[in-house]
Parts: structure tokens; sequence; C-alpha cells
């Protein structure tokens, strides 16, 4: 370890603008294991939470409710065609004015009730949700009626039907496009940077500003740290699709 | 009203059916015994797939009446659960859960609907893929399963529930000549243990075989019936004549 950073500060020396500062300097190096710590810790929350609105989205899709189906696809009309970034901001500054206050542990200050971490989440988890709606519909919609009317004659309900049935099936033809919208999701976790949220962006950023001399080697240390977390949702996307895959059955 | 035995299990009375403009079912009506094997036959698109889902309340009815064991089935509060357990049926496409074993597949419902016990359930699920002859094909997944095998997987998944009455949409039509037989003896025996059986079927020589009863519909109407002798040589209606003249 001792090595790479005397060949970090050396190379800092000859050439002033590859400083690799974070790989000597511990503060602005713990700035960047904070930074990807947010950066998992968001990306995570938002895989989760992305997919649950998705499931329950494609399931009140097929409720006989009109009201609960147009609700839906207004949601999903909306998140799709606009852009994330705005709306991060709108959550963030817009609703996060009506949200209610606590006092903080200090006992002095109030702080919102949802942090910008928080608003972070809800965000790009709503975005994501709504593609992730999608994709799941035209995965249940792959589902032959004809299955879905066997498991009805044997006395499911709809309920059963769906989770037993439908989503199992369902899910195995979404993989590969759930798999392509979660990479992006991972990707757009940085635009939480514009509402301050510490994440591996934002920590950058306050490095470079600090010291330009190391504006490049912390770009490319994005670039590295975003393959190898993509990288790693893919290799388990991959995994579970291997787990899911049914002997006999197609594709 | 309560059903006793002297009564028709399924009493069909008067059923209309129409699928937007198109009326599928002209005023259908027909009853079945206890232990009765009933087999319907007629071209296609005369409406017998459509009868016989009307009768487990897949499809719903215009006018009419139809009784399952007292439960009225066309009634708009009906208890679907309930006729459901009263009421197995089979497909032509066999629909098994593509992702789940065989075993699984006759597992399912009986934990699910009927939520029995596990060890219990598992217990005669693995004694009925034994009876259609399914012995050791139990974690085999649809996919690795014939046609035949897939059906009879299908015919095991609906006796699981213990109904009352088996509903068989040509359950044979998707399969090759030599596993047809197959199939067939699974369902002959059913009817050999008194089981009350409705069959939509194209093999002649199966409905004069099993069938205490033959309907023959054409357009939504039921044109001829009677049991099997003197259906099948003393027909008087012109279009079962011309109808068995080609089939058989
Ligand atoms: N869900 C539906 N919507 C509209 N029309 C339908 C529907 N189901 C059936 N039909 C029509 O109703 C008519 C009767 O269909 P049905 O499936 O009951 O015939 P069938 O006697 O079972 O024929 P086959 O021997 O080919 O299975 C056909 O004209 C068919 O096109
Ligand atoms: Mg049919």
């Amino acid at each position: 370890m001792d090595l790479i950073a005397d060949l970090a500060r050396d190379l800092a020396d000859v050439a002033p603008r590859w400083n690799f500062i974070w790989l000597y300097d511990p503060v602005t190096g713990g700035k960047i294991l904070s930074g990807i710590w947010m950066t998992i810790k968001l990306a995570v929350a938002c895989l989760i939470f992305s997919m649950i609105i998705g499931v329950a989205g494609a399931w009140l899709q097929g409720s006989p409710n009109r009201f609960l189906r147009a609700f839906v696809n207004g949601y999903i009309q909306f998140f799709r065609n606009t852009p994330p970034f705005v709306q991060l901001l709108f959550f963030y500054f817009a609703l996060g004015q009506f949200t209610p206050v606590v006092t903080a542990p200090d006992g002095w200050t109030v702080q919102p009730i949802i942090s910008n971490v928080g608003w972070a989440i809800i965000s790009l988890s709503f975005f994501a949700g709504a593609f992730n709606v999608e994709i799941f519909r035209a995965g249940i919609e792959a589902v032959p009626e004809s299955t879905r009317e066997a498991s009805e004659a044997l006395g499911f309900t709809r309920t059963q039907t769906f989770r037993y049935i439908v989503l199992p099936l369902a899910i195995r033809v979404s993989l590969p496009a759930l798999n392509n919208n979660l990479v992006n999701l991972v990707k757009t976790t940085t635009q939480a940077f514009g509402i301050a949220v510490p994440e591996l962006l934002y920590q950058s950023v306050t490095i470079w500003n600090d010291y330009p001399s190391a504006q490049y080697p912390t770009m490319l240390l994005l670039f590295v740290v975003y393959i190898v977390l993509v990288g790693i949702l893919v290799m388990g996307m991959n995994r579970w699709e291997r787990q899911m895959r049914i002997p006999g059955y197609g594709a | 009203m309560t059903w006793t035995p002297d009564q028709p299990i399924i009493s069909v009375k008067g059923v209309h059916k129409s699928f937007g403009d198109l009326e599928v079912l002209k005023g259908v009506s027909f009853d079945v015994m206890k232990g009765e094997v009933v087999c319907i036959i007629g071209p296609s698109g005369s409406g017998k797939s459509t009868l016989i889902r009307c009768i487990n309340g897949l499809n719903d009815i215009q006018a009419g009446s139809i009784s399952v064991e007292g439960i009225e089935v066309h009634d708009p509060a009906l208890d679907k659960l309930a006729l459901r357990k009263k009421v197995g049926m089979v497909f032509q496409q066999y629909n098994l859960f593509p992702h789940k074993t065989a075993l699984e597949n006759v597992m399912m419902a009986p934990l699910l609907v009927l939520k029995r016990d596990k060890a219990e359930v598992e217990g005669t699920a693995r004694a009925l893929l034994k009876k259609v002859r399914l012995e050791g094909k139990e974690d085999a997944y649809p996919g690795e399963l014939s046609g035949g095998q897939q059906q009879r997987t299908a015919i095991a998944r609906s006796l699981a529930m213990n109904p009352d009455v088996m509903l068989f949409d040509e359950v044979t039509a998707a399969l090759d000549p030599e596993t047809v037989k197959e199939v067939l003896v699974t369902i002959k025996d059913l009817a050999a243990e008194g089981m009350t059986c409705i069959l939509v079927t194209h093999e002649m020589g199966f409905a004069r075989e099993v069938a205490d009863h033959i309907y023959f519909t054409d357009r939504g109407v039921i044109v001829e019936h009677g049991p099997p002798d003197t259906f099948f040589t003393s027909a008087t209606d012109p279009r079962t004549r011309e109808f068995l003249s080609q089939i058989l």
C-alpha cells in the first residue's frame, strides 16, 4: 500500500495534472470511500423500491378498477416522459417544503423528516419504477391467458394467480429488459449530486474543487467504480436468470 | 336450495351465451346425474367449449340457468371458490404451470386454495400421479414431459382438489395417436370409479364405450341426443347424420 501511495505522490510531482491524491492523502481517500458507500446504499435502496413499485404497479394495471388503472398509467406517463433530474429537484425543493420537521438529535436545530438522501431514493425509485411497471407488464402479457384460466379453474384467487403463477413466469420474460433498466438506475444515482447527497460524484467534485490537479484522476476513478458496481449488478442478474431457468421451458 | 343425489348434479336450462353480437349458445338444456358420463360432440365452432366453460363459471351466461350440486352458477353473488372445489377442468392444451414440477403442479391448489397440510397433500399428490401412471416423473417439469404425460399430470392436478365433477375439453386433441390412448385409459378408469364426467371429444369409439349419454351440438343448440347405441345407429337429425358419416 505504501508503495502505491509513494508512486502516486511521485507521479503528482512530475505530472501536475495527474494527482491521484486519494491514494496517499487519507482525508480525500476517506471521502472517496464514504462516497462509494453512499452510492451503494442509494443504488441498493432504489433497486429494491423500484422493483417493488414495478411489481405493485403491474399488478394494479390488471385491476378491474378503471380509476386504479388510469392512476398507474398517469404515474408512468409522468415519470417516463419527464427528465429524472427535474423530478429530483422538484421532489426535494417543492415537495420537501411540505414535509413535517423534527428536532435534530442536538436538540436545537430542526430538520425535515425526509432528508435529501430520502428524497433521492424516493425520486429515483419512482423514476425507475415507472419503467419497471412497463417491463413487468410486458412480461405479464406474455403469460398465456390459458395458464391463468387453469389456475382460476383450480380455485386460485386473482392475487394467488398473480403471486404464484403470473409473476414468476413474467419475471423470467422480463429479466433482460429489467437488467437494462437497473443498470441505468445505478448510473442515474449520480444525479443525487444535484441535491447534495454525498455520494461518489458529489465527493469527487468536492475533491477536485479543492485540488484541481486531482480532477482527471478522479474522473477516471468514477469510471472504474461504476464499471465495477454495474458489473456486480449484471453478474447478480445473470445468476438470477440462470437460477430461474426451467428445464425444458422455452427461451 | 340444497342438492340431494336423486336430483341432477348438473342442470343446464335454456342457456344463452353471446360474445358481443355473436350468439354462441342459443338455449341449451341438459341434465347430468351423479356418476354419469356425458359426451358432447359436434362440429368445430358449435359452442362445445363455451358450454363446458360456462359450467365452471369461466364464461358467464346471458340467459338461462346452470346449477351444480345446487350452486347457481349464473347467480351474480356466486361463490366461485365453492363452485371450483366441486368442478375440475382439464384443457386441450394441458395448461400446466411450466415453472413447477409435476408434483408441485398437483400440490399447489390443495395447499393454496384448500390450505391443507403439506405432508398430507404431498402424499395424496404422489398417489394421484401414481394413479395416472406417472410414478417416477414427480420431479420433471412440464417441458420435460410428453404431451400425454402432461395431460395426465393435468388430470391429476384437477383430481387433487377432490372434485365431484370433471370437465374435459378435447383433452386428447393435441396428442399424437399413440399417446391418445394412455389419456383415454386414465379417463376411463375415473369413469369406472363413478366420477361424474362431461367430455367434449372427437373420439367416437371412446364416446361409444364410456358415455352414458351423448349430446350433439350444432350452431349453439343441441340437435340430437341419446344413449350411445341409439345415438350412433339411429340418429334422425340430418346434421348429426352428416357429421357422423364424416367422422366414423
Ligand atoms: N372469448 C371469445 N370471444 C369471442 N368469440 C368467442 C370466444 N370464445 C369462443 N368464441 C366463438 O364462439 C364460437 C364457439 O366457440 P367454441 O370454442 O365454444 O367452439 P367449439 O365447439 O369448442 O369448437 P372446437 O371444436 O373448434 O373447439 C366460435 O365461433 C368462437 O369463435
Ligand atoms: Mg373447443
